[in-house]
């Protein structure tokens, strides 16, 4: 299942509106979120962040030999500490809410929640990290949770003795075929485009076994159940078939957080917000870090390097433009 | 053979230099030990033996009676924290392996402080919490969130002694995975009744135990939604 999927799930949370202005919103909690959030409490920034999830992908990481100072240290422990530490400072936190947008307002920046709260302040730094591609198949959001897996390492081992499939034909989909052979009698592996993109040697393992049924340019349509998942429709060269499996393991790829931004910052055709050497973005005041800007390597040590720049940049601005 | 390697010693130590007051950890095994009682007693063992202020003590399900009563023990393999002697409700049914060995380390760190480590406005959101809540939270070694759910809980309670936290071990124990309809890990089940997935953020999570608390009170004893 993974992490939570806060709206859904608290829809009994009445939003709140917050009318306080801060110095700088920080969006996103992963490694930049939280590293900006420290750089800006000791800046005495009045900050406020505004998460979905504390972690992000570093949650997903399972063990960490390359961030300084800890020899090896998992990924959720290393978050626990990064969290920890930001507990220190006395920080607003709106967490479990997405952004859905952000405007300027007359100076200021303008963040709506999708619980629909209102967040102002004169500064930004937007660290909203990456997430897990979704299929965009009939029932696949209503079946996450009864079948439909985003984290077959959370979810896997409940569909033991049972027909699954995975989607997607790079390295994470392949793993995900190889640990699901160990438990499944039949694993479909469902990729929409002509040919595989992982590794050869993980595509000569996986597809030499004879329990693994391949399919190439094939478009999953439907997932269809009653409290469960109990099939899956696929678009193929041969017309539809249904295919009857228990579980859905979706392995598509990343996708940056950056939908509440189009139209508001300049992204490139991936959707990832440009920013330069400083962290600036296309709007002034508004600053990008992590994951989900185009800074070059996707690293826990680069992302809260990036967020630690985009706060001090960002404390530059509000200097220079005599904001604090 | 020793189930904790040199490397792992080594960082227990260092995380073990935090320890502040004594913590007590209860191991229940029996006689014929279960599938995973011997792993779970050696593993504890080991884990005693690297920090002074770790208290071990391991008694037989079947024939240690009283404690399996004052612990309210309901399978093995099981573990208490205890901070010194007091119990604050925190259990764990399983073999704490994998991702899970980091969520027992971080329940004896905070039983050892005698502090939660939760920033005060959770606290303060906790208070209001004054009805028993019992927490399932299940769990599996290779789910990545599933500390941070069980994290979270097990401070709830050390905070809130109207919290009781079981961290279950969710491929050990199947049919209770199955009896709770569990598909997916971290799900938390609150008063055998209602429930969530995923590791929410702590304010979230709280947010589910005060709607379950109110529930309980409009409607005590019936069930509220999909566990």
């Amino acid at each position: 299942m993974g992490s939570g999927n806060g709206a859904e799930q608290n829809k009994h949370l009445e939003g709140k509106k917050m009318l306080q202005i801060y110095d700088l919103m920080i969006l996103g909690g992963g490694a930049a979120g939280l590293s900006a959030g420290v750089y800006s409490a000791r800046k005495l920034l009045k900050t406020c962040i505004i998460a979905k999830e504390i972690g992000g992908q570093v949650l997903l990481t399972s063990g960490v030999e390359n961030y300084m100072g800890f020899e090896f240290i998992s990924g959720p422990e290393l978050i626990q500490k990064f969290e920890d530490q930001l507990n220190q400072f006395p920080i607003e936190q709106i967490l479990g809410e997405r952004v859905e947008r952000l405007t300027r307002q007359g100076e200021k920046f303008l963040a709506i929640t999708e619980q629909g709260k209102e967040v102002l302040a004169k500064s930004v730094v937007v660290a909203t990290g990456k997430r897990s591609r979704e299929l965009g198949a009939t029932g696949e959001k209503g079946f996450a949770g009864r079948g439909v897996s985003y984290c077959a390492t959370c979810d896997g081992p409940f569909f033991k003795d049972m027909p699954v499939a995975v989607i997607g034909g790079g390295n994470s989909a392949f793993e995900t075929a190889m640990d699901m052979l160990k438990l499944c009698p039949v694993v479909y592996l469902v990729n929409i485009m002509d040919k595989w993109q992982a590794d050869e040697i993980l595509q000569e393992r996986v597809l030499s076994d004879p329990k693994l049924k391949p399919m190439l340019k094939s478009k999953v349509k439907e997932i269809k159940g009653d409290d469960k998942v109990r099939s899956m429709v696929v678009e193929t060269k041969q017309g539809d078939k249904e295919l009857e499996v228990k579980g859905v393991f979706v392995e598509v790829g990343m996708i940056p957080n950056s939908e509440f931004a189009k139209g508001f910052l300049e992204l490139n055709s991936q959707g990832e917000i440009i920013v330069d050497c400083h962290c600036r973005t296309s709007v002034a005041g508004v600053f990008g870090a992590g994951d989900v800007t185009t800074v070059p390597e996707k690293q826990i040590i680069i992302s809260a390097g990036e967020g630690a720049k985009a706060v001090l940049s960002a404390y530059r601005w509000l200097i220079a433009n005599q904001k604090i | 053979m020793a189930i904790l390697d040199e490397k792992v010693k080594k960082q227990v130590k260092e995380e073990f230099k935090k320890l502040k007051e004594p913590v007590k950890l209860i191991v229940f095994s029996q006689e014929v030990e279960c599938a995973y009682c011997k792993e779970t007693r050696e593993l504890l063992s080991e884990l005693a033996e690297l920090g002074e202020l770790i208290l071990l003590e391991v008694y037989d399900f079947e024939k240690a009676k009283e404690k399996v009563e004052r612990y309210k023990i309901e399978r093995i393999p099981a573990i208490v924290v205890l901070a010194g002697e007091e119990d604050f409700g925190f259990r764990y049914y399983g073999v704490p392996s994998g991702y899970e060995f980091s969520t027992l380390l971080n329940v004896i760190i905070m039983a050892s402080k005698r502090e939660s480590g939760l920033n005060l406005k959770v606290k303060e959101e906790l208070k209001k919490i004054q009805n028993q809540l019992e927490l399932k939270i299940f769990v599996i070694p290779t789910c990545p969130h599933c500390p941070k759910a069980a994290i979270s809980a097990s401070r709830f309670a050390f905070e809130n002694r109207n919290l009781k936290v079981s961290i279950i071990e969710a491929s050990e124990y199947p049919y209770l995975a199955q009896r709770y309809g569990v598909m997916g890990t971290p799900k938390v089940v609150i008063n055998e009744m209602m429930g969530f997935e995923g590791a929410l953020p702590e304010p979230l999570f709280i947010q589910h135990l005060l709607h379950a608390q109110e529930h309980l009170l409009e409607k005590p004893g019936m069930p509220v939604g999909r566990a």
